[in-house]
């Protein structure tokens, strides 16, 4: 069982956009216990569409546990006997952390579309100030998938005092244009839903819906493989029969599951926050500020790296984790890497795949043998 | 610790960069760390060794060197090390050079083909030879890429690798003279260490 924390910060935010974020919270939660020396402290920064809830049950009554409790937890890679884990929702958050749902103090009304767009850069010095709020000096290690593991690679250039390991699943350097164009898709989706009224809706009591859903529905076939969804759907019918002499009517199984996690994405989920998290996604490159140059970039790291990346992954395929072992031998810097056969695509990074599982174990020892 | 990996450690330098091409389960690279405060890097696609060689606490990459090794830079790493595997790449010419580029110095260990019992065994039964170090049949063995003591001198010299050193592990520990003085006859593996 655990509980949601607030941490507030009233000390003004720099953003990368030149405005400063006045004061905010960021919400965030705990695993383990942080040891005497304060050196067993993990971070976990989560994905596009992730929240503080990583592991656990926030009641009896929850039907599941947080996003990554196939990894968080006693005898688990990140073994909260031995680690103290932290999780946070990302500045620009809709779980809690502020972000365009919040109220602006400045209007009284939500920020909505006035909220500062972010980037990961943001979101690693907003960590920077939950570490220093919670006693953390040097985090044994920063660990995230997917965009998370981009804020990871991010905390080893800009803070490499702060973190011992840097542990990249399914991440990219950049995204490529087939990336950046599936998140296109998706925002405007959301943009030409009416109910999303430029942003707006929160004050005039609306959520668009449909827009969103259709988002969620297009982000959700990029984390599933070809393989994933022919064996977990195929061809079969939820209802109807495409027998001839009938007047059609059938409907796939894959297209309800995808309507599903459409709506149940749009009753959860900010719109606001969904641009703002998109859009953090595609400006990220982690080696713009270094003359565009990876190699130069990790040159700036002084922790050690373990990748990992899954064969069915098409959002970041293991080319891409390649490109950052390669940049990271060519830097010279200490580098572990893993290519996990997995038929679930992008999702892989949540489930508790065998040899993902060892992988992260073996490495784990390591990271914890120096605690 | 295997045999050749014995005699090879002599020539690592202490606190010299290591690369080691089918690192295996680590154990090597492992010894050279602790013993020689090396820093390694073992590049290995078995995903039961990998798993083991991180565990060790060793910086692993899993990579077939089939595929290449263009992603390591030239001169990076003082020794590249590859034991018992050139018998078993695509193009050991290609992975030679490529080793060459990569490290100052190599070190090279493969099984020679041109051992008594091979003879015997081609000459005499007719048959590919299966043996403790070889046990695999000739249609299920990794190993595709056979060659004697004589053929491997044969292409340094061909590819002007100059050869530093080389050793020879006998059939048995007591006929270290016989695999020292006719390597091609009596050595069961060979060891050299190579540079450019």
């Amino acid at each position: 069982m655990v509980t949601p924390q607030v941490a507030h910060f009233d000390a003004p935010l720099p953003l990368t956009c030149g405005r400063d974020l006045p004061a905010y919270d960021l919400v965030y939660e705990t695993y383990g216990e942080l040891n005497d020396k304060r050196s067993n402290a993990m971070l976990v920064c989560h994905a596009l569409s992730g929240h503080a809830h990583a592991a656990g049950y926030h009641s009896a009554d929850d039907k599941k546990p947080g996003w990554w409790d196939e990894c968080i937890g006693p005898g688990k890679p990140f073994d909260t006997s031995k680690f103290f884990v932290v999780s946070l929702n990302n500045l620009g958050g809709c779980h809690g952390s502020t972000g365009p749902s919040s109220i602006n103090p400045e209007t009284d009304k939500p920020w909505g579309p006035d909220f500062p767009p972010l980037r990961a850069r943001d979101w690693v010095n907003s960590q920077v100030r939950l570490a220093d709020y919670l006693g953390i000096d040097c985090w044994a290690a920063v660990v995230g998938g997917s965009l998370g593991g981009m804020q990871a690679m991010r905390w080893a250039l800009e803070y490499p005092q702060r973190i011992r390991h840097c542990i990249v699943i399914a991440a990219a350097l950049k995204l490529s244009a087939q990336n950046l164009a599936f998140n296109e898709v998706a925002r405007q989706a959301i943009l030409s839903d009416p109910d999303f009224a430029e942003g707006r809706y929160q004050e005039r009591d609306i959520i668009p819906a449909q827009g969103l859903a259709l988002a969620r529905m297009v982000g959700h076939i990029t984390y599933l493989s070809d393989d994933a969804m022919a064996s977990k759907f195929g061809r079969d019918l939820r209802s109807g029969s495409l027998e001839q002499g009938g007047e059609g009517g059938a409907e796939f199984q894959v297209q309800s599951y995808l309507r599903y996690q459409g709506s149940q994405f749009s009753g959860n989920f900010d719109a606001n926050t969904y641009m703002l998290m998109t859009r953090a996604l595609d400006y990220f490159d982690l080696a713009r500020e270094y003359d565009n140059d990876p190699v130069a970039a990790f040159g700036h790291a002084q922790c050690s790296f373990l990748v990992v990346s899954f064969s069915t992954d098409w959002r970041f395929s293991p080319q891409r984790s390649r490109e950052i072992v390669d940049a990271l031998i060519a830097a010279d810097r200490p580098v572990t890497y893993a290519e996990i056969e997995a038929d679930e695509g992008h999702d892989a990074f949540l489930l508790p795949i065998p040899r993902y599982v060892s992988v992260l174990n073996a490495y784990m020892q390591r990271v914890g043998a120096h605690c | 610790m295997r045999q050749d990996l014995r005699h090879i450690q002599r020539w690592i330098a202490p606190g010299s960069r290591v690369l080691d091409l089918g690192c295996g389960n680590g154990e090597f690279l492992e010894f050279l760390r602790d013993q020689r405060q090396v820093r390694g890097t073992g590049l290995e696609i078995d995903a039961g060794n990998i798993t083991e060689a991180i565990s060790r606490g060793l910086n692993i990459v899993e990579q077939n060197m089939d595929a290449g090794l263009g992603n390591f830079p030239d001169q990076s790493f003082d020794t590249v090390v590859m034991a018992h595997a050139l018998q078993a790449v695509h193009y050991p010419d290609r992975v030679l050079d490529e080793m060459l580029r990569i490290g100052r110095e190599c070190i090279v260990t493969f099984p020679n083909f041109g051992h008594w019992r091979c003879r015997i065994s081609l000459g005499v039964r007719g048959r590919m030879p299966v043996s403790r170090f070889m046990p695999h049949s000739w249609y299920n063995t990794p190993n595709i890429h056979f060659c004697t003591v004589n053929d491997f001198e044969t292409l340094c010299r061909d590819k002007s690798i100059r050869i530093l050193g080389r050793d020879v592990v006998g059939n048995t520990e007591r006929q270290p003279l016989l695999a020292g003085t006719w390597p091609n006859l009596f050595a069961t593996t060979a060891i050299y260490h190579i540079t450019r």
